[in-house]
């Protein structure tokens, strides 16, 4: 009546084969995501790297009467066409500041403009067969050369991609994040605190829960629209500020924060709490002394994880304007400001070339920041990982 | 720069008399405490509730007289106001010291304090939820008493450049009438998302299927927070690589086809779209399918059915509300997703079924309808907010439904991890 | 063995062999263990087990918990192989086949030996497709009207027929525990095994479902082989025709149904029955 081990595994054999391609397509389908993320990060940092570098050039400068009212001819002319004119801008300032200096002359190291970079770099370029053969000259004699790019970290926005850097955008990023987390952070951990130890079970706690849940999947760009009417046009907080911005992400944070917090506060064993009750404590002292300290590590994940979301993000940012255009580093939080990813954003609609490379650059700083905040959390949550 | 000095001069003199209220309160008490009185509550609990009875009256008083300042448009001048708030501190801080008395339950009042507190911060999500919905809501009316709703839904035209005309009073000056017709902004939102969807849902869902049936456990424990990396990179980060990188070779690959695609196509932003949403769907798939009880499994392997049989006819079909719910909240996100398709899709509101095209996204409209030296009353403005709420309608529902799929989910195999 | 666990009548049966014969029960080998052991990592699980298990027949294995009984049962399908960390030495001889070579197809064998476990567990499909799954699976129908009277006969089978047949379309999940642990029985048969296993079948269910499943296995013998596993002493004595009685790993005595509840021929195995452990 019943087949024999022999036919029914070769009635197997063709099923058997089939099982095994599933097995090869989902790990290829793992394989590919992968794949993606090594090719997605091969290319940025191809893309990226040479931002660190920059082309400097040494240069004869003859401080001369001309040279007050137009740097260029501090500068033999020749060489001046490959000088950025960031530095040439800056001639008339110094003789101003310092007299001494005019009659001198002097030898220095100075930004080459942004073709001379890409030139050296091997990148396409807008030289002339003439400039061309200047900059080969120098390189030759060590007078123009690639050195590591200061200026990036040390400048704001700046319409010469040359002297464009990211430190004014990232003086904002510090600043906007100070303000989402200044309020984030408590009232996220005071609603978690509520929901998990305080709330009743009735009506009013189910709606914020499901609201809290809700809020954390609306799309960015709609907490970006609240900002712009309620914010701005309602409260009349100054637009592309700090200020704004950092409330606008302390919106979206606050889920993240609120949920990361109810998962810590719940891991806390209610032994603990049953001990502390049954010596007297009331309510929010047992929440105070004995909870929150417990639950604290698990807090600071979620919360860090939420900041380095709200730190990549930029929809709303934009929104609320913060792609504003910031050569100097803002020194209040209701002035105009910029953050990394709007800076990102902003030189990655600029048509020159040589901007590419330095959107690259930026994004690795905000990559290399992100990657550092989540290592962080998993540290501290490794570290403080306890089974109860 | 007044407002500021002002503040910060209301709010020294606020912690100073907190300051008072804390030390007055706990010197009173304690000398009640020390003439042998027994007191329902510790010293500095009463110095706690004489600080929370100065401050608190204060801070509301003057946030009271702020919100009537900007609501109603009251014109109270801010130096009375704080002053105002001052007095009534001074008057709290009386009231907290004559409260600090033997018979007074001065934990149980810090407490009933404590919990409104706590209830008031857990409001603020709510209010951010109608926040949104109020601020896109009213604004969005503002725009239908412009332009009628049904040609805003129907019509097949998006041509709002006329419109800053019309805001200024010189409507009859522009050549053609402001047009606001959305369907090629949805029909371009929702190609885009159905090139991500085909991306993420067959890589994400069979990247679940290994972690969950087939990788040994070192694999798994590396593959999921590796996956995990391609959702925290910042949307802007792969706008850049949408546009700089994906775009051209699209654009390669389709010439060397044969066929002709814009810089700005579809599928450069769809696809990558798809890539940030792979990990959506394979953690939470990964959950739902290892949250499919093992005797189901066993159930099936006893039968004589091979593993690839097994998961496919009875642990998938067991998975499926969780992995539709996975499905619906990657298809909510990737209509709310900015930043990628700002930079790499097109600007041209186009209505064509051709994914090398370019062709625009709602989202698109309403960041550019929103950036620039625009009026804020103008037409193109307030479609942003049109716009907006439609958005916020669909990704509402997506969200709602998908949660009370993984409910059903949940309830049937009374797991509690999801 | 030990002066307690030795037997006390009549001789030492040969390895494997029951110590009284069953006469009304057949005596064709189905499976033969010898010298089977098992480790779950370190800890060694079953200990050298000699046994044979007759065709036709219900096997009970009893015993206290952790005893092995169930790690046994399944070892006779391969299941274990699903756990990491498990080692098994030893002969599980079926067909003239040792099922634990690696040429055995494990999916081969589990189509011979089908199993049915503690809990109901009906696939997440109607009443009807949880039977013709497997049948249609391994090619057992080919049309649609056979596949019906595959799932009708199965359900005639397992009893629960007259009970669902108007809701054939209905998820299995929708029946009761009993019912369900009816569907599961069918949808074994449904596929025509040797051998069924049976995991504690009746320990999640009522009273009157653990009455109609025990008649079910009285009726199923007569196609099938079965070999269960049982907490409850009262069901052994009722469905089994042998019963092998599991003591840390061992099996320490393997008998006549009648002649085990009435006169067990070792110390520990009239304890366990009489209640003085276990």
């Amino acid at each position: 009546m019943s087949q024999s081990f022999d036919d029914i595994s070769a009635q197997l054999k063709s099923r058997h084969r089939k099982s095994a391609r599933l097995k090869w397509i989902s790990m290829g389908a793992l394989g590919m995501a992968g794949l993606f993320l090594v090719l997605f990060f091969a290319d940025m940092l191809s893309k990226g790297l040479p931002a660190f570098q920059q082309a400097y050039v040494q240069v004869e400068l003859d401080y001369n009467e001309d040279a007050t009212r137009m740097g260029r001819a501090a500068m033999d002319p020749e060489v001046s066409r490959i000088v950025s004119r960031s530095f040439e801008r800056l001639i008339p300032g110094m003789l101003r500041d310092d007299p001494d200096l005019l009659g001198t002359r002097e030898q220095r190291w100075v930004l080459a403009n942004s073709e001379v970079d890409q030139y050296l770099k091997g990148h396409r370029n807008k030289l002339s067969e003439a400039e061309r053969e200047v900059v080969d000259e120098l390189a030759e004699s060590g007078q123009v050369t690639l050195k590591f790019n200061t200026t990036f970290f040390s400048r704001g926005d700046s319409k010469m991609a040359e002297s464009s850097g990211i430190l004014a955008a990232a003086v904002g990023t510090v600043m906007t994040m100070l303000v989402t987390l200044a309020i984030a952070f408590p009232i996220g951990v005071m609603t978690a605190v509520y929901l998990e130890e305080f709330a009743p079970d009735n009506r009013l706690t189910q709606i914020i829960e499901i609201n809290i849940n809700n809020l954390a999947a609306i799309p960015s760009i709609l907490f970006g629209l609240l900002g712009l009417a309620i914010f701005i046009n309602f409260f009349g907080v100054p637009r592309s500020s700090p200020l704004v911005g950092g409330m606008t992400l302390a919106l979206m944070t606050l889920p993240v924060i609120i949920i990361a917090t109810r998962t810590a506060l719940r891991s806390v064993p209610d032994s603990i709490r049953h001990a502390a009750f049954g010596v007297g404590c009331s309510r929010w002292q047992v929440v105070r002394d004995h909870v929150l300290p417990l639950a604290m590590p698990g807090i600071m994940t979620g919360s860090i994880i939420g900041l380095a979301q709200a730190m990549g993000e930029t929809a709303p940012l934009i929104i609320v304007g913060m792609v504003a255009f910031i050569p100097d580093v803002s020194a209040s939080f209701t002035q105009a400001a910029t953050v990394l990813p709007a800076q990102i954003f902003t030189w990655a609609g600029e048509p020159d070339r040589a901007f590419v490379e330095k959107t690259a650059g930026g994004i690795l700083v905000l990559l290399s920041i992100l990657i550092f905040l989540n290592a962080t959390a998993v540290v501290l949550r490794k570290k403080f990982e306890r089974r109860w | 720069m007044q407002t500021n000095q002002l503040l910060a001069l209301f709010s020294g003199a606020l912690l100073l008399l907190g300051l008072i209220a804390f030390f007055l309160g706990r010197a009173k008490a304690a000398r009640v405490r020390a003439s042998g009185t027994a007191m329902y509550a510790q010293p500095d609990q009463y110095a706690w509730f004489a600080v929370l009875a100065t401050a608190g009256p204060a801070v509301a008083v003057s946030l009271i007289g702020a919100f009537a300042m900007l609501l109603m448009g009251a014109e109270i001048p801010t130096p009375y106001l704080l002053a105002g708030s001052l007095v009534v501190a001074a008057v709290g801080l009386m009231v907290g010291m004559n409260r600090v008395h033997p018979d007074f339950h001065a934990r149980q009042a810090i407490e009933r304090v404590i919990r409104w507190i706590l209830i008031g911060a857990a409001l603020i999500s709510i209010f951010t939820t109608f926040g949104i919905l109020f601020s896109i809501v009213f604004e969005a009316l503002r725009f239908f008493q412009m332009h009628s709703f049904w040609d805003f839904i129907t019509g097949t035209v998006w041509n709002p450049g006329a419109s800053f005309l019309a805001a200024a009073g010189r409507a009859d000056e522009g050549g053609s009438a402001a047009l606001f017709g959305s369907v090629p902004l949805f029909a371009g939102t929702f190609m885009i998302t159905a090139i991500a969807m085909l991306v993420a849902i067959p890589i994400g869902l069979l990247a679940a299927i290994y972690m969950a049936e087939f990788a040994p456990k070192r694999v798994r424990t590396l593959a999921k927070p590796t996956l995990e990396v391609l959702a925290g990179i910042p949307t802007v980060v792969y706008g850049f690589f949408a546009a700089i990188t994906v775009a051209p070779i699209i654009v390669n690959v389709a010439n060397a086809l044969g066929l002709d695609a814009s810089f700005n196509n579809a599928v450069a932003p769809g696809v990558v779209m798809g890539i940030m949403i792979i990990p959506f769907i394979s953690s939470l798939s990964d959950d739902v399918i290892n949250s499919v009880p093992d005797s189901m499994r066993q159930g099936s392997l006893a039968l004589g059915m091979t593993k690839g049989e097994t998961i496919r006819d009875v642990v998938i079909p067991a998975a499926l509300p969780g992995i539709i719910s996975a499905s619906l909240l990657a298809v909510s996100r990737a209509l709310g997703e900015t930043m990628i398709v700002v930079m790499a899709a097109g600007m041209r509101p186009n209505l064509t079924a051709n994914p090398l095209e370019d062709m625009t996204t709602v989202t698109v409209r309403i960041v550019a309808a929103l950036t620039g030296d625009l009026e804020f009353e103008s037409a193109e403005t307030l479609s942003a907010f049109a716009l907006g709420l439609v958005l916020f309608g669909v990704t509402l529902s997506l969200n709602l439904v998908s949660v009370l799929m993984i409910r059903r989910f949940r309830e049937k195999y009374r797991v509690n991890n999801l | 063995m030990n002066m307690q666990t030795a037997p006390r009548h009549g001789q030492t049966p040969e390895v494997g062999q029951p110590h009284t014969r069953n006469e009304e029960a057949s005596h064709d080998l189905s499976i033969r263990v010898r010298d089977l052991s098992l480790w779950y990592g370190q800890s060694q699980a079953l200990k050298g087990l000699d046994i044979d298990i007759f065709e036709k027949n219900v096997t009970a294995l009893i015993g206290p918990s952790g005893c092995g009984k169930s790690t046994f049962l399944r070892c006779l399908n391969r299941m274990n192989d699903l756990i990491p960390g498990v080692r098994i030495e030893g002969l599980v001889e079926m067909d003239g086949h040792d099922v634990n070579t690696a040429r055995m197809d494990e999916v081969a064998l589990r189509r011979r030996v089908g199993m049915v476990f503690q809990k109901p567990n009906p696939f997440p499909k109607s009443i009807y497709e949880n039977i013709a799954y497997a049948p249609r699976m391994h090619d057992l129908v080919s049309r649609k009207a056979e596949q019906d009277e595959v799932v009708e006969k199965a359900l005639r089978d397992a009893g629960l027929w007259e009970e669902v047949k108007d809701k054939l379309h209905q998820p299995g999940t929708s029946l009761s525990g009993g019912q369900q642990q009816r569907l599961c029985i069918a949808r074994a048969i449904a596929v025509q095994p040797d051998v069924i296993l049976m995991d504690e079948p009746t320990s999640a269910l009522d009273p009157i479902s653990t009455a109609t499943i025990e008649d079910l296995m009285d009726k199923l013998k007569q196609q099938f082989t079965i070999v269960t596993v049982t907490h409850n002493m009262q069901q052994a004595a009722r469905v089994a025709d042998y019963t092998a009685f599991f003591h840390l790993g061992e099996i320490i005595e393997y008998n006549d149904t009648r002649t085990m509840f009435s006169n067990p021929a070792t110390k520990k195995a009239e304890d366990y029955i009489t209640g003085r452990y276990g």
